[in-house]
């Protein structure tokens, strides 16, 4: 009697999907489509749009490099970056006890890790923008709120990072300290603290990369920032100045992800 | 797999009844099982784990008097590990009593627990270092038990006295040199002798040691063993250890349990043993 049976060599290479699999992946085009029509999609648009783009291009070139605009320019983005870094620093500090408290088995009980990290979801659903415009509404108009902004974003980002960082670290050390009597205060602090370190640098270069760009835009709401030199470029359609910052913007952004992708690589890579 | 199954049950038999038949040398033939001449440190009373419906062990027994060394050997997934936990409190029992220095441990909590544990070491297999923090700062952790709060969180903040103790425990091991070197640049054999004079610093009245040289060479494993029981002789501290090494168990332990199917299955003094009989246990 021959074996019929293909070796593992000669399996083949797809699976037929089963009925259940085949109505998943039919009702994901379904939902893809769907989405595609809510949102507007029409292929008219995107044909006839080069045209519009090249135009608005023709009106935005050559930017603005007037030495005056480029000196106000200059110093929205400095307040800008001001707004970023005073905001992430302060997020990032406060996240750390709201992190001990969102963690799993660190200091606080199920019921409030529980209660925690619904907390933190809220803030981080609620977009950043949207901070601001409460925000200008609690303290004014001015930079104050859009740090502010800022401060909420970062504690809504890092505190669940820092967590989830927190529940990964080796569980060796804290461990060893347990077994010796440690409180579980001090096990944090000795233990999973430091041992969480390379993580905790990581996810604040992150923070602080999304706090830079998330302070170009509060501007538009009036929480300070280079946001509304773009708002009031477009809304007196000086396409040219509009341009300038809209460069400005992106040439800070990348320059601020390259400085912390160095920063990571430099304290990570320490981390043997 | 079945020959191999019964042929471990009667060859752990056999060894039950040469333990029965020969006298232990730190225990009285008094009726009871086993009546330490020595004050009990340990006391395992029908201990039991499961991790949901996986029974790890059952029925675990037994009682270690003060300055016994004591080897838990067995095959792996046999429980060591979780029943050394188990006996640190780390991890609670399903069912039995276990007592350390006359304590209960599964019905104290918070301060009483910590109180006890404050006079317990633990040396693990992966010598569990805060890699980015100082040597000092490793070994000064030792000491938080007995002074909990921040200054003895690293050793820039803790008290001289403190720093005192944790260089003498370095000095112990050999390592006195290498207090403010960053404890994720020594090798394997230097991480675990601060590991030891971590565990040692408190002067701990029990210390648990996980395969303390599991994770390094036959030489540097052979090197943490005499330093770290020539180190607990000298204080008379009681010893539990694991390993996989029959002879580390035969030469370092006063006395060695076996674990197989789930339960004690060996119970005898080192001295009345053989590496053949403990073989018996891995088949």
């Amino acid at each position: 009697m021959t074996d019929t049976t293909p070796s593992r060599f000669e399996l083949a290479r797809f699976e037929r999907p089963s009925a259940i699999s085949f109505l998943g992946y039919a009702l994901g085009l379904v939902i893809i489509f769907w989405c595609l029509a809510g949102a507007g999609f029409s292929l008219e648009k995107v044909a006839s749009s080069p045209p519009r783009f090249a135009d608005f291009a023709a009106r935005a070139f050559p930017p603005n490099l007037d030495p005056q605009v480029l000196s106000r320019l200059g110093w929205k983005m400095v307040e800008t970056l001001q707004i970023a870094f005073a905001g992430a620093v302060i997020g990032v500090i406060l996240s750390v006890p709201v992190a001990l408290l969102a963690a799993k088995g660190l200091i606080a009980g199920p019921w409030v890790n529980q209660i925690v990290r619904t907390g933190l979801s809220f803030i981080r659903a609620v977009p950043d923008i949207a901070w601001a415009l409460v925000f200008v509404v609690a303290v004014g108009l001015g930079p104050f709120a859009g740090m502010l902004a800022i401060v909420i974003d970062t504690i809504g980002f890092c505190g669940r990072f820092f967590a989830d960082d927190m529940e990964a670290t080796d569980k060796g050390p804290a461990e060893s300290l347990t077994a010796t009597g440690a409180r579980k205060l001090d096990v944090v602090a000795c233990a999973t603290i430091p041992g969480s370190l390379p993580a905790f640098i990581s996810t604040s270069l992150f923070a602080l990369e999304k706090a830079v760009r998330s302070s170009t835009i509060l501007g538009l709401v009036g929480a300070g920032g280079i946001g509304i030199e773009l708002k009031v470029g477009f809304d007196l359609f000086d396409y040219p100045t509009a341009m300038t910052v809209i460069l400005m913007i992106a040439v800070v952004v990348i320059g601020i992800e390259l400085v912390s992708g160095w920063a990571r690589t430099k304290i990570i890579g320490e981390q043997r | 797999m079945r020959d191999t199954l019964s042929s471990t049950i009667s060859s752990v038999t056999d060894l039950l009844l040469r333990r029965q038949a020969a006298p232990d040398v730190l225990t009285e033939q008094t009726g009871a099982a086993f009546a330490p001449v020595s004050p009990v440190e340990i006391e395992a009373c029908a201990v039991s784990k499961t991790f949901g419906a996986t029974r790890i062990f059952s029925d675990v027994s037994f009682r270690l008097a003060r300055g016994e060394a004591t080897a838990l050997v067995g095959a792996n997934g046999t429980g060591k590990s979780t029943l050394l936990r188990c006996l640190m409190g780390l991890i609670p029992t399903s069912g039995g009593s276990v007592y350390l220095l006359g304590q209960p441990t599964n019905e104290v909590a918070g301060r009483e627990m910590r109180n006890i544990r404050a006079q317990v070491g633990l040396v693990s297999q992966k010598h569990n270092l805060v890699p980015r923090l100082s040597v000092l700062s490793n070994v000064l952790h030792g000491l938080l038990g007995k002074h909990p709060g921040i200054r003895h969180w690293s050793h820039s903040l803790a008290p001289q006295s403190s720093r005192e103790t944790a260089m003498q425990a370095l000095e112990r091991v050999g390592l006195a040199d290498f207090a403010h070197r960053r404890a994720d640049r020594l090798s394997g054999g230097q991480s675990q002798r601060v590991a030891i004079a971590r565990a040692i610093v408190g002067a701990p009245k029990i210390l648990f040691a996980d395969e303390p040289c599991a994770s390094l060479d036959p030489s540097a494993g052979e090197d943490v063993m005499e330093l770290f029981f020539r180190l607990v002789r000298d204080e008379n501290v009681t010893v539990v250890f694991t390993s996989h090494n029959i002879e580390h168990a035969l030469k370092y332990g006063d006395r060695v349990l076996g674990l197989a199917q789930g339960r004690i299955q060996l119970d005898a003094t080192a001295a009345s043993l053989s590496s053949a009989d403990l073989r018996g246990l891995y088949d």
